[in-house]
């Protein structure tokens, strides 16, 4: 167990320098980048410009630079090209907001994306099982854009019931916190809903054909006792999975809604960053990214190695 | 197929989606017989003879005109979109070939490269396996929306230089080649999957027997049992990349000007969301609609082709489907 914690722990550390590499080339091969000359302004003399570069290090060899960054990233000094800020410190800024949005949204999806598979799969083929495959089916295929602004033309301009997104400290005023994020909760979770719900319907009928679920029924148990204790345990198996992978990857859904609803998180930093081709800011929060992403697929590995006997450390885990 | 042919459901969504393909193919037509306009022409003084009363195309707070239908013989069939009064019905049509093409093609791009490097790494297996395995690893620990967002930000200010072929920023093909690219690992891992079953079975090893070499095996033996996979795929392939396309557009880091799309639109349009939200309703519910049909049509055709199969779950999370039925994370 504990060479297979340290592996994955080992391959976790690769693939985040494979991910900050990248990141830091697709920002330095990209023509008219050199962040000095941006930084001198349109009338800049060459001298202003070597100046700046001088000042920055961008005159140094790119693997300096890259360690240069990296090393400041980790020592929380990194400053940003432009506004001249503290990345570090933004991002620490911009993590209550980004956190409440994400785990508002997961318990949104999590609890409406298995209520609606479960009552789907139990009632297969009925009127109520095609009303909520049609509700998933459109939650899957709706544009967040879209549904984020029908949300905010009635429920903010016209009928003023919830305010326009913006974040309120759940310190400060816990009622308002969640008044000013159910909206921004909705629109991030419709997508999840409908997907969950399908996965899980689906796991669902495939297990209800299983052997172990004929033996139940055989053994006599109630149907009831047969569908939450055989059937169902078994089809959450694999939502565990994708919850791992789903709430790693939430940050990139945070960019598009934290815009949208105007919340401070750093969703919305990664945004303004990308915008001003800002990398020290951009290398930073993909790095926080990756490092959930790579982190929660890392502990779905572990957590099955405890919830499921089958699964053979080292061999399945390559 | 018959299987297919006797899902209602399945059928209206592909009569949808074909009226949809009708509906943008027709903007040329549209354009210069009904609303004699062009995509891009703006209107801002101009106006329009209604029933001997003239209605400014564009009022003096610069509110655009709304949808005058008929009146006046289709122009302006959905109003103006904006300050610029450019004709909505006509941009509508024409962003919609915008967003098609590039749902089409990026879905082609990520089918044929998730195909080839999913048959290729499952088949040798070894190094070349190991290094196209790692190399996805590192694709899928970047959040897909911030990896292609970056891109789309990089290329959009510089182009992109491909040995002796350039692209100027704002070329389709870079917003193409981004969608297409970022989802090549989420298609490419579950075929490797399935090609490292189909290996094990005893046709490859007859055709092995028999002297055919790696490329015969591949794609005589292996791509042919694939196939049905495949088509799924590409369906759920071509939902995806129009939803992403809205999305980098909306943002502005998708299709550039002049071109535009209705994912630009919906951005554009979500300034008047207020006091014309219609412009933003009209280019979202297209866009909803197209990817709700292909979405339908591709899962009648998956419970027709091959009804255990988990496409949806693969696309969505690039498991493959053994993988999250054993629970087995990658």
């Amino acid at each position: 167990m504990a060479g297979f914690v340290i592996r994955r722990l080992v391959g976790m550390v690769a693939v985040l320098f494979a991910v900050s590499v990248l990141t830091f080339l697709i920002f330095n091969v990209i023509p008219n980048s050199n962040p000095a000359q941006r930084m001198a302004g349109k009338a800049a003399t060459p001298r202003l410009v070597a100046s700046i570069e001088e000042e920055w290090g961008f005159d140094e060899p790119l693997p300096q630079q890259y360690l240069t960054m990296m090393k400041k990233i980790f020592s929380g000094e990194l400053i940003s090209y432009f506004g001249q800020e503290n990345v570090d410190q933004r991002i620490a800024e911009g993590i209550p907001a980004t956190f409440s949005l994400c785990a508002g949204a997961a318990a949104i999806w999590l609890f409406f994306g298995l209520l609606f598979g479960y009552l789907s799969a139990l009632r297969a083929g009925g009127p109520l099982d095609r009303g909520l495959t049609i509700v998933a089916v459109v939650g899957l295929s709706m544009p967040v854009p879209f549904i984020a602004a029908i949300f905010l033309n009635y429920f903010t301009y016209k009928t003023e019931i919830f305010p326009s997104g913006e974040y309120v400290e759940l310190t400060a005023n816990p009622v308002e916190w969640a008044s000013h994020l159910i909206v921004p909760w909705v629109t991030l979770a419709i997508l999840y809903v409908g997907f969950y719900s399908r996965v899980l319907r689906s796991n669902m009928l495939d297990a209800m054909n299983e052997d172990y679920v004929r033996t139940a029924r055989a053994k006599g148990l109630s149907e009831r006792r047969v569908i939450r204790r055989h059937v169902l345990r078994n089809s959450l198996v694999p939502i565990v999975t994708l919850f791992g992978l789903d709430v790693g990857v939430l940050l990139g859904g945070a960019i598009v809604v934290e815009g949208l609803f105007n919340i401070n998180g750093i969703g919305q930093y990664a945004y303004e960053s990308l915008k001003n081709v800002d990398l020290p800011p951009i290398m930073a929060i993909t790095l926080f990214g990756a490092f959930f992403i790579v982190l929660f697929n890392a502990l779905v590995d572990i957590a099955y190695a405890y919830l499921d006997p089958r699964v053979k450390l080292g061999e399945s885990a390559r | 197929m018959r299987r297919l042919r006797r899902n209602r459901v399945a059928l209206a969504f592909l009569g949808l989606f074909l009226l949809i393909v009708a509906f943008c193919l027709a903007a040329p037509l549209w354009a210069s017989d009904v609303a004699h306009t062009g995509p891009n022409k703006t209107h801002t003084l101009t106006k329009l003879e209604v029933g001997g009363e003239s209605r400014e195309v564009v009022n003096r707070e610069g509110q655009p005109i709304g949808p005058q239908w008929l009146d006046a013989g289709g122009r302006f069939f959905l109003g103006a979109d904006g300050r610029l009064g450019r004709d909505e019905m006509v941009r509508l049509m024409y962003g919609g070939r915008t967003s098609l093409a590039i749902g089409f093609a990026a879905a082609a791009l990520t089918t044929l490269l998730g195909t080839l490097l999913g048959l290729l790494a499952g088949y040798y297996g070894g190094w070349r396996d190991t290094l196209t395995s790692r190399a996805m690893d590192v694709v899928w620990a970047f959040p897909v929306t911030l990896l292609a967002i970056a891109l789309g930000l990089a290329l959009a200010v510089g182009g992109l230089q491909i040995g002796p072929l350039h692209l100027s920023g704002s070329s389709l093909w870079i917003t193409i080649l981004i969608i297409g690219g970022v989802y090549v690992p989420y298609m490419a891992r579950p075929i490797r999957g399935e090609v490292l079953s189909l290996r094990e079975e005893g046709f490859v090893e007859a055709a092995e027997a028999l002297g055919a070499g790696p490329a015969r095996v591949m794609f005589g033996e292996l791509l042919p049992n694939l196939s049905s996979t495949i088509v799924v795929f590409f369906a759920l392939n071509v939902a995806n990349a129009i939803l992403l396309e809205s999305l980098l557009s909306f943002l502005g880091v998708g299709v550039q000007p002049p071109n535009s799309s209705w994912g630009t639109m919906l951005s554009s349009g979500l300034d008047l969301l207020s006091s014309a939200p219609m412009l933003t309703y009209l280019p979202g519910a297209m866009v909803l609609l197209t990817v709700l049909s292909v979405n339908v049509f591709g899962d009648g055709l998956r419970d027709a082709l091959d009804p255990r199969s988990r496409v949806l779950l693969e696309a969505h999370s690039g498991l493959s489907a053994a993988e999250s039925r054993e629970g087995i994370a990658p």
